[in-house]
Order: C-alpha cells, then sequence, then structure tokens
C-alpha cells in the first residue's frame, strides 16, 4: 500500500489524476474501520489532512455558504450551527464526540451510505457539492442528484470532494433520526425539514429508508400548494403530510426495523418535525414568516 | 514508512509501518505507549482515546501517516511525573475503576470536557462520554469522578484568582 500525503488541493487532484484508484482519506471514521477490519485492501491511501482548503468555510457572494469536505461534524455545530441548524442538528446525533471530532459531511458524501445521517439536511437545504477533477475542472452537482444507488455516487474516480454549498436558513429546520439510544447509532430512519418562508415552500430530506438518500417530492408539492402560511397548521394537511412522506419512502426489512416499521416512523417524523418549525415560525412573529 | 510526530511531549519515529496501520497500534507496538486500550478498533468503544492536536479522537481510526508532524497526547502524558492529574486521582478515589480497560479512554475523555467547560452539567457529562463504553462499574462511579474532579479543579481555579 502506498500513503500518498498531498499537501495542496492542487497537489490532491493530481495525485488523484495519477492514480484513481488510491482511496482518499479525511477522517477516517469509515475509511479505518474498513482497513482495520481488512473489508478493503486500496493500493493507496490519499490522506488529505494537509489540504488546508478542505477544512475551511466562507459566506460567498451569491449569499450562499461553502463549506469544505473536511470540516469535521464539531466544528460545523460550533460555527455554522446558527445559519445551518438542521445539518447541525444532524451532525449532534453522529457517533459520539470522538468520531464528531475527526468525521466530515465530505465523509458522509464520499460513502454515500443510505444512512448517513448528513444526507437528509443536504436535501432539504438544496444543498449542491463541488467536486473537481484535475483533467475536466469543477462539477456543481445538485445533492439530489450525487447519489446513484446503495454506497454509490455521481463522483468520478479521478474526481475529489471540494465542499458542498447551501443557503443560511431563511426560516425554522429541523432533523429528526429514529434509533436505539442517543449516542453511536446508525438511522433506522432520519427526517429532515426546512421551512423557506419568503418563498412559501418547505424542503424534505429521507434518510435509511431507500437505496439511496431521497427528497418526498410529492410531500414537497402537496405543501407548496396546500399549506396555508398565514394560519394555523391545519391537521388534515399535517396527516397528509406525513403520509406523503412515509411514502416517499422504498425501505427494507432488516436488522435494525422492519419496512413497514421504517415507514410509520418515517410520517410520524414529518408530522413531529412540521409542526416544531410551524410552532417556531409563529413564535418568531410576523416578519420572519414573510422574510 | 516512517512517521515522526510529538507525543506527551517527545519527537518519536516510528519504522516499518505499514501503510494502513493506525496510530493505536503505533502507540501500542511501536512507542511502547499501551495506556490506550484496543477493544474494538472500530470508533465504538473510546477506550483508545487520545488528544490529537488537542482534539479527543479515536486513536484508532486515525491513520498512522495521518499523524506525521502532529501532536500527540496520551493517557501516559496526563500525570506530572509520580503526581496523577486531577482526573486520575479522582478516578480512583470514587472507585471508577474496575478491570479498568476502559478507563484510558474514559479519563482522557473527561479531562477533555472538564478543560474546556470547567464545571460541566449531569447531561453534559453523559454526553461528552456517550462514546466511552464501560462493561464492569455501570458509569455511576464514573460520573462521580467526573464531579469530584470538575468540582475541585474549579475551587483551585478560584483560589488562584
Ligand atoms: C463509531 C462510529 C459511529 C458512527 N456514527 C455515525 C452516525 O451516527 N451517522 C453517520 O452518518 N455516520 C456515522 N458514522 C460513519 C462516519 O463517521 C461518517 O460517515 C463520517 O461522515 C465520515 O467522515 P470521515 O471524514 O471520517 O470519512 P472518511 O472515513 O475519511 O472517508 C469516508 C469516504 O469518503 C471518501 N472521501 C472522504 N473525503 C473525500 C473527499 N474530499 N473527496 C472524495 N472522497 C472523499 C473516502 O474515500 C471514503 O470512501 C460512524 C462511524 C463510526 C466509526
Ligand atoms: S478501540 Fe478505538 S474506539 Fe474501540
Ligand atoms: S472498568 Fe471494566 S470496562 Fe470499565
Amino acid at each position: 500500500m502506498d500513503f500518498l500525503r498531498p499537501r495542496s488541493w492542487a497537489e490532491a487532484l493530481a495525485a488523484k489524476a495519477e492514480r484513481p484508484e488510491a482511496l482518499p482519506v479525511q477522517g477516517g471514521t469509515d475509511v479505518m474501520v474498513e482497513i482495520n477490519f481488512a473489508v478493503r485492501r486500496p493500493e493507496a491511501l490519499l490522506d488529505l489532512n494537509r489540504v488546508a482548503e478542505l477544512t475551511a468555510w466562507s459566506a460567498e457572494e451569491d449569499g450562499r455558504l461553502r463549506v469544505g469536505a473536511g470540516v469535521p461534524y464539531t466544528r460545523l455545530i460550533d460555527e455554522l450551527g446558527d445559519r445551518l441548524p438542521g445539518l447541525a442538528q444532524a451532525a449532534r446525533t453522529v457517533g459520539s464526540p470522538q468520531i464528531r471530532n475527526r468525521g466530515t459531511v465530505g465523509g458522509n458524501l464520499g460513502a454515500a451510505s443510505p444512512a448517513g445521517d448528513g444526507h437528509p439536511p443536504l436535501l432539504a437545504a438544496d444543498a449542491v457539492v463541488e467536486v473537481e477533477s484535475a483533467a475536466r475542472g469543477v462539477r456543481m452537482i445538485p445533492v439530489a442528484e450525487f447519489y446513484l444507488g446503495v454506497k454509490r455516487s455521481a463522483l468520478e474516480p479521478d474526481e475529489l470532494i471540494r465542499a458542498f454549498w447551501a443557503h443560511p436558513a431563511t426560516g425554522p429546520q429541523y432533523f429528526s433520526k429514529v434509533g436505539t439510544r442517543n449516542a453511536m447509532v446508525i438511522a433506522v430512519c432520519s427526517f429532515a425539514l426546512v421551512l423557506r418562508p419568503g418563498e412559501r415552500r418547505v424542503g424534505t430530506g429521507v434518510g435509511s429508508a431507500a437505496p439511496t438518500p431521497r427528497r418526498a417530492a410529492a410531500a414537497e408539492e402537496f405543501l407548496a400548494a396546500e399549506l396555508d402560511w398565514d394560519g394555523p397548521l391545519d391537521e388534515a394537511v399535517l396527516v397528509r403530510f406525513g403520509e406523503l412522506v412515509a411514502g416517499a419512502a422504498a425501505p427494507i426489512d432488516d436488522v435494525r426495523g422492519t419496512a413497514a416499521y421504517r415507514r410509520h416512523a418515517l410520517s410520524v417524523l414529518a408530522r413531529r418535525t412540521l409542526t416544531w418549525a410551524w410552532n417556531d415560525l409563529r413564535a418568531a412573529g410576523p416578519e420572519r414568516r414573510t422574510g | 514508512m516512517r512517521v515522526t510526530f510529538t507525543v506527551n511531549g517527545r519527537r518519536r519515529t516510528a519504522d516499518d509501518v505499514w501503510e494502513g496501520e493506525s496510530l493505536l497500534y503505533v502507540l501500542r507496538e511501536r512507542l511502547g505507549l499501551p495506556g490506550s486500550k484496543n477493544a474494538c478498533e472500530q470508533g465504538e468503544c473510546g477506550s483508545c482515546t487520545v488528544y490529537l492536536d488537542g482534539v479527543t479522537v479515536c486513536a484508532c481510526l486515525v491513520a498512522a501517516g495521518q499523524a506525521e508532524g502532529r501532536e500527540v497526547r496520551t493517557v501516559e502524558g496526563l500525570a506530572d511525573g509520580d503526581r496523577l492529574d486531577e482526573v486520575q486521582r479522582a478516578f480512583v478515589e470514587c472507585g471508577a475503576v474496575q478491570c479498568g480497560f476502559c478507563t484510558p479512554g474514559l479519563v482522557v475523555q473527561a479531562h477533555d470536557l472538564i478543560e474546556r467547560t470547567g464545571r460541566p452539567s449531569d447531561p453534559e457529562i453523559r454526553e461528552a462520554l456517550a462514546g466511552n463504553l464501560c462493561r464492569c462499574t455501570g458509569y455511576e462511579k464514573i460520573l462521580d469522578a467526573v464531579r469530584l474532579a470538575a468540582a475541585r479543579r474549579a475551587e483551585r481555579g478560584e483560589a488562584r484568582r
């Protein structure tokens, strides 16, 4: 095995171009488990820890945040929790403090597990994944198009993930996850919700309930048509929203739960998060609702 | 490959390190620092917790080469000679140690918590230690030890002021 240590983003892209089979490693919280248990024996490891560009984030001119793929969850929570509250809530549920100190959204995207907790909030927030190769330059991939199958993504072998882009929250955001305890839990299923009062739209993301993380598109369309943004939350709308979110899933029976349980739990999470978000919105007053 | 980094204030070099090897393996098997324990090798138990550049991590999930040039502090680096660190003393006094396998990881993680928060609340303690498993104590005496260490440290801090 070779151990490649690029010192900059340009060097990292050059190394990946030359050795497309090299396995990138950032926090190592997925990669090292596979190596320790001999599940994987890559010909080379491409260590990204020295690439300073990956651990920085910035507010861009178009108002979006560009967050380096290597910013660990702990820093995301501390530094961006106010602007990306849904993602920060999801980050707080990842593993344990030690795992959050090393694990990153870039690694979550790279692993592309349907159970990855970063995915639902990225989907709900309409995030875009910035990837790059030495040969073809930058590609901006809407996150909904990034996941192709169980642990498969749109990333090409010579590409690396540079960052994700997302708008700072303009309204309440929630993430909720079902598991057997608070820490160290792979989601049985999870759900993220983003309210955009200005556009009168609601974004959604469903995790661990289909071969890939996905949006509940029909549920989003339903709310866009039926939600009365100036009134109280209608019980019938709430129930139908839950049904449509459950309907967006294509879950399986596995050791963590049955398909039927996952569908049921998702409808509960959907109703619950929308209720929480709605209460926040009303508490914030009319300016917040139109803002 | 050769890997060089600072461990507990001393520059150390390990040779013939396999590229897929973990920092935990290098510490235990190549540098003679068996304090950090190897129980699961998958980040689940926290018994291998060390500081890497001042942040607590599972040493079993850090590739040895990623530690190159960086600063590692293990449980062996907490005591000042024979004088145990406050957290270590509290663990002894409260009976927070039974078989002791989880202890080094818990001590490092609790040390970090107290350094960062001063006097953590009970929910903060539980949250900070959620990634450290103990099969013996039932955790109550571990919580006692962390509370005691934090209280003593706070007292010392106030006395100094
Ligand atoms: C004990 C434990 C608990 C966990 N709990 C959770 C949990 O609750 N929720 C959850 O979602 N995950 C969990 N995980 C999985 C893991 O922590 C996350 O997926 C994390 O986000 C991975 O980030 P990393 O930086 O450590 O990735 P790494 O292990 O470094 O990499 C993961 C994958 O991404 C690729 N990659 C990394 N960076 C890049 C890049 N810049 N460009 C291209 N590819 C890249 C790697 O090649 C690899 O395929 C847990 C893991 C452990 C060990
Ligand atoms: S040995 Fe590293 S977490 Fe268990
Ligand atoms: S004292 Fe035995 S595992 Fe904790």
